[in-house]
């Protein structure tokens, strides 16, 4: 399992326990995902996306199955090895945004760093992200005086700050108008283009799925296929 | 950074943190209030005592504890006996009817304690002459409105306020002895005999020779008989100190367990948010106990704070009842305490924030 992907998944399954009924949310799946690419992931709702999402972010174990990202086997990995992993492999983007609400903009990017064990105050070189994101002027406010649409490139900052292998933007189009939406997914792919970033995207929306080089779509728990060029 | 953190959080929620601060800082000024009662008023007998310049005292058979001086069991023939002793220079016999807890009426023979002590100093009237009247120190007269010519009625006798003087030699009030005597039926008795020597060189010497003369009295240099004015020496005191301080320990914990368990569930989501940028359990763990440390570090500060007010409220009110100190040498001990607490009570909803899972806690709502 080398062929210089950066995400390898082999038969991933995860059952997740509900009382006393064990729901199968992933049924066997396979994907491989090159570094640089933008691969969307679409499907309808309980289609596993999520899952998928969650074990490649290393928020929970899979049940069985092989899924390597980076170097790293998430398969082996503790509680404490997956909290490790999410500090400089991946970053998140979530549909709500996730912001600290009582933290700036400046320092609710600081505070991933300072998890990190890298520092609060990022390099000079990232104040040209942060003027590409089109936040540099907004960094001094709390959430609750940007809009969605800053809301959503603040907390891309966050999630790139630490330089991850993967981004992981869940629905981050969701809570946006179609204008605010836009330029998140524009920020996405500049930051694809231009930094190289690798970015798995959930989404249900068809536009936006095309701005990623391929389509994974998903239905009860396996990829049914995979549309576009791999990046 | 986690500073910040905590920090924002507390600023954030203004009103939570500022009553789980008041609600910790009531024990702490519980404590602090009980302890500067017990040090100001033990503090304050013991200056009234060092005030009548005697050298020693003997004081009854049946006394329990520094602070008895109930009983008249020394026979007043006893004071001239003690008087005829080498290098005695006076004795005056006492006696005290207590009217509350280190709140007594002293029956004294005035001539000698003058002697002994050079006189009280009148702020207002002057001395004892009528069997009935009565001196009231300043203390006294402030805290029950008093004037000079008012009647006080003390155990069902009327009394003839004759001066008001100023506090700290022997009595807060002062009456002729054989008047007090009379009503005790203690005719005959005294209380307490002070002794003053010839010169301090034989305090001991002359203490030594009326220990064996009065088998059956304690005798106590003055310099011993004050130093026995602490704590250890009042009867149910330090368990009553310990008992109460427990009860402000088990409030603060309390507090500190209710305040931070709403903080986890309010922040549930602020906390799947740190966890999925990778902060680690023992980083949540330590927000919640910063959190809680602060508030314990708050509600010590106010608790402080809110002692002096307890002793401006006690000065003003009720002066002659009761006398607070600030208890410095206590404040590390609360803070200790109280801090230990806060961390106590924070330890559980702090474990139960850093157990979260990460992914339903962000779709907590």
């Amino acid at each position: 399992m080398n062929n210089g992907a950066i995400i390898e998944i082999r038969d991933l399954r995860k059952v997740y326990r509900i009382g006393q009924v064990d729901v199968p949310a992933l049924r066997g799946v396979d994907l491989d995902v090159q570094p640089g690419e933008f691969l969307s992931i679409v499907g309808p709702s309980g289609s596993g996306k999520s899952t998928l999402f969650h074990i490649i972010g290393g928020l929970t174990p899979p049940t069985a199955g092989e899924v390597k990202v980076g170097s790293q086997n998430l398969a082996a990995l503790t509680d404490a090895g997956r909290t490790r992993m999410r500090r400089r492999t991946v970053g998140f983007v979530f549909q709500k945004f996730n912001l600290l609400p009582n933290l700036t903009a400046r320092d609710n990017i600081a505070v991933a760093r300072h998890i990190a064990g890298l520092g609060a105050h990022p390099d000079t070189q990232f104040d040209e992200v942060l003027r590409l994101l089109g936040i540099d002027s907004r960094l001094d406010h709390k959430p609750s005086a940007l809009s969605g649409g800053e809301q959503q490139r603040v907390a891309i900052a966050r999630a790139i700050v630490n330089r991850p292998a993967i981004l992981l933007a869940d629905e981050p189009t969701g809570n946006l108008d179609s204008e605010n939406s836009n330029a998140v997914l524009e920020v996405l792919r500049d930051l694809n283009r231009r930094l190289g970033q690798t970015v798995l995207m959930i989404t249900h929306n068809p536009e936006a799925a095309a701005f990623g080089h391929s389509t994974v779509h998903m239905r009860d728990g396996r990829i049914i296929g995979r549309t576009g060029v791999a990046g | 950074m986690t500073g910040k953190l905590v920090l924002e959080n507390l600023k954030n929620r203004p009103l939570r943190s500022l009553l789980s601060i008041l609600l910790i800082g009531v024990p702490v000024t519980l404590i602090l209030t009980l302890v500067g009662l017990t040090q100001g008023m033990l503090s304050e007998a013991q200056n009234r005592q060092r005030g009548v310049g005697a050298d020693i005292i003997i004081r009854g058979s049946g006394v329990q504890s520094v602070t008895s001086f109930s009983g008249y069991t020394i026979p007043v023939g006893m004071v001239g006996k003690v008087q005829q002793q080498p290098h005695v220079k006076l004795a005056m016999g006492v006696i005290n009817h207590s009217i509350e807890p280190l709140l007594l009426l002293t029956g004294m023979d005035m001539a000698k304690f003058n002697r002994m002590t050079g006189g009280f100093t009148f702020d207002q009237g002057g001395p004892l002459a009528g069997p009935d009247d009565i001196l009231a120190d300043r203390l006294y007269a402030e805290q029950h409105h008093l004037q000079v010519g008012q009647t006080i009625k003390l155990i069902n006798h009327d009394w003839h306020l004759v001066g008001v003087i100023e506090p700290g030699k022997l009595a807060r009030l002062a009456v002729r002895m054989d008047t007090l005597q009379d009503l005790d039926a203690a005719i005959g008795k005294v209380g307490q005999i002070y002794v003053t020597v010839d010169d301090p060189a034989n305090i001991n010497l002359v203490a030594n020779e009326l220990r064996g003369l009065l088998k059956n009295y304690p005798v106590n240099t003055m310099a011993e008989y004050t130093a026995m004015y602490n704590v250890d020496q009042i009867p149910a005191i330090k368990p009553f100190t310990v008992v109460v301080s427990a009860i402000g320990v088990v409030i603060g914990i309390a507090v500190v367990w209710l305040s931070m368990y709403m903080v986890v569930l309010q922040r549930t989501r602020e906390i799947g948010i740190l966890k999925a940028l990778g902060a680690s359990k023992v980083f949540i763990l330590g927000i919640i106990l910063a959190e809680a440390t602060l508030l314990g570090a708050g509600g010590t500060i106010l608790g402080i704070v809110f002692s002096y007010g307890a002793q401006w409220l006690i000065r003003t009110l009720v002066p002659a009842s009761f006398q607070m100190a600030i208890a410095y040498g206590w404040w590390p001990r609360v803070a200790a305490v109280t801090l230990a607490a806060a961390i106590l009570g924070a330890l559980y909803p702090g474990l139960s924030a850093a157990r979260q899972d990460p992914i339903e806690a962000l779709a907590y709502e």
